[in-house]
């Protein structure tokens, strides 16, 4: 796929220095948080649901720019960076699958819109799809399978950090566990997970890193410790 | 008395046909008859008010600029009107104004430019008047349809932002549809015309007298006018408002969230 490695000596791809966002002018969702997304590593972003971990994550891929603080790519502002390249270079995959109208080909090609048959095959088989799947309509697919497909979507931008909001909360055990297994392999390529989810159970599946999130703010290190070993007591009850 | 005047006597003996209404909302309690009374009085004194300004403007001895002066007061109200009818949608004012304006000076410049029609007050109003009028409806159904179709496919369309497209890219298929959705009655009254009802213009014309063919000439000249003119100004006011659900770094603003 030539996607950009970096080099192993870097310490993260994405940081999120000190970053706040208001709505409304004065709801603060997110208070001065910090993380960074490191390559090669699945870094979850839990936290109990209103937490702010998706609207972190839009600030991440731009969709929303924050109220203080900032996002860093590459230790560069992300507010100097062409959105469009920003975006193509960390990804986004969204809680509920988006299909666009269309045969799956049309979707991809909306990631790469220059790219041909056999990178477009090549793609959906590294996403545990068949290629003979260009010709459906995407409003046909299941629903592990759209979310797949929205994965080699966004493959196709070739991105370094793929930013994923709970991808897996609409889908049923089995393709909860492919999508897991499928985000493990693209980190061992290189590509900077962050994921976000609020099921404990899958934090201690996937996590290389974890951070949580409360209030709209990081937890301290006895409210991470209690967040993560609520999980580990409710697997076992 | 020819065709087309029926003189004061005429205009108080078409009235017993709102007694009439009247009489009929009265005899089955609709509760009507005020609203009746009340709408026919002031439809009688808006329009002889215009009746006796346009006698004014229309005066071949009068200067055309008075025409003209009327042409810019009727882009105006039909700002105005576009805004009180589609209150929801932000700088609709501006946007229905820009794309009046663009209607009158594109189609007046074809019209006139071809000399299809001589520049004089009584032609320059009266095309005007048409052209705004139904660019208007046009215009208001666009600019909701847009908006709803933005909002409710958001997630689509940011996704489509995520994958790096720029606003205009990722709100392309949503904009056309819009658009689609207000000029196909247009296309489609232009289609059935002649065959279900006989146009206004084309009326008026052979009720004046004018021979038939003449006046479906002159008839299939103004629906073109008005097909081209309802054209530019969705496009206008479509292209314009999708510009302002999203910032200048592709990003799509909360006005779209509305449905959320």
């Amino acid at each position: 796929m030539g996607l950009t490695r970096i080099p192993a000596e870097s310490a993260e791809l994405l940081a999120f220095d000190g970053v706040s966002f208001v709505v409304d002018a004065e709801r603060e969702i997110l208070h001065e948080v910090n993380l960074s997304v490191a390559p090669a590593a699945v870094t979850v972003l839990a936290g109990p649901s209103g937490a702010g971990k998706s609207t972190l994550l839009r600030l991440g891929n731009r969709l929303d720019i924050p109220s203080a603080g900032s996002v860093r790519f590459r230790g560069e502002d992300s507010a100097a960076i062409d959105p469009r390249e920003l975006r193509r270079r960390v990804g986004m995959v969204f809680q509920k699958p988006v299909p666009f109208a269309g045969s799956v080909r049309a979707n991809l090609k909306v990631g790469a819109p220059l790219a041909g048959d056999e990178e477009l095959a090549g793609t959906l088989e590294r996403v545990g799809l068949e290629a003979s799947m260009l010709d459906r309509v995407a409003d046909d697919l299941s629903g592990g399978e759209s979310q797949r497909m929205c994965i080699a979507r966004t493959l196709l931008t070739q991105p370094e950090v793929i930013l994923m909001d709970e991808p897996t909360s609409a889908l049923d055990h089995e393709n909860r566990l492919g999508i897991e297994h499928l985000a493990k392999e693209l980190a061992q390529e290189g590509i900077g997970i962050l994921w976000v989810s609020h099921d404990l159970s899958q934090v201690r599946r996937i996590a290389d890193h974890a951070v949580v999130l409360i209030d709209g703010r990081n937890a301290s290190a006895a409210e991470t410790a209690a967040f993560l070993d609520q999980g580990m007591s409710e697997d076992k009850s | 008395m020819n065709a087309t005047q029926i003189g004061w006597a005429g205009l108080l003996g078409s009235f017993a046909l709102v007694v009439v209404a009247i009489a009929l909302s009265f005899s089955q309690r609709l509760q009507l008859s005020r609203s009746m009374l009340w709408a026919s009085a002031r439809a009688a004194v808006q329009l002889l008010l215009v009746g006796f300004a346009l006698r004014l403007v229309l005066d071949s001895n009068a200067s055309v600029w008075w025409a003209w002066l009327w042409v810019v007061i009727m882009i105006g109200f039909a700002g105005f009107t576009i805004r009180s009818r589609a209150k929801e949608i932000p700088g609709i004012f501006l946007l229905g104004t820009l794309s009046m304006l663009t209607v009158v000076v594109v189609s007046l410049s074809v019209i006139f430019g071809f000399h299809v029609f001589p520049i004089e007050g009584r032609t320059i109003v009266p095309l005007a008047g048409m052209m705004i009028g139904n660019s208007m409806t046009a215009c208001v159904l666009v600019g909701r349809r847009i908006v709803g179709e933005l909002s409710e496919k958001r997630d689509e369309v940011e996704a489509r932002l995520a994958l790096g497209q720029s606003w205009q890219e990722a709100s392309r298929p949503y904009v056309r549809s819009a658009l689609r959705t207000a000029l196909v009655p247009q296309i489609e009254s232009t289609k059935a015309v002649g065959l279900v009802f006989l146009p206004g213009a084309m009326t008026g014309l052979v009720l004046a007298g004018v021979d038939a063919v003449n006046a479906v000439t002159v008839q299939l000249a103004i629906m073109y006018l008005i097909l081209g003119s309802v054209a530019t100004s969705v496009t206008v006011i479509g292209l314009g408002l999708t510009r302002r659900v999203f910032t200048p770094d592709h990003r799509m603003r909360s006005i779209a969230r509305a449905t959320e």
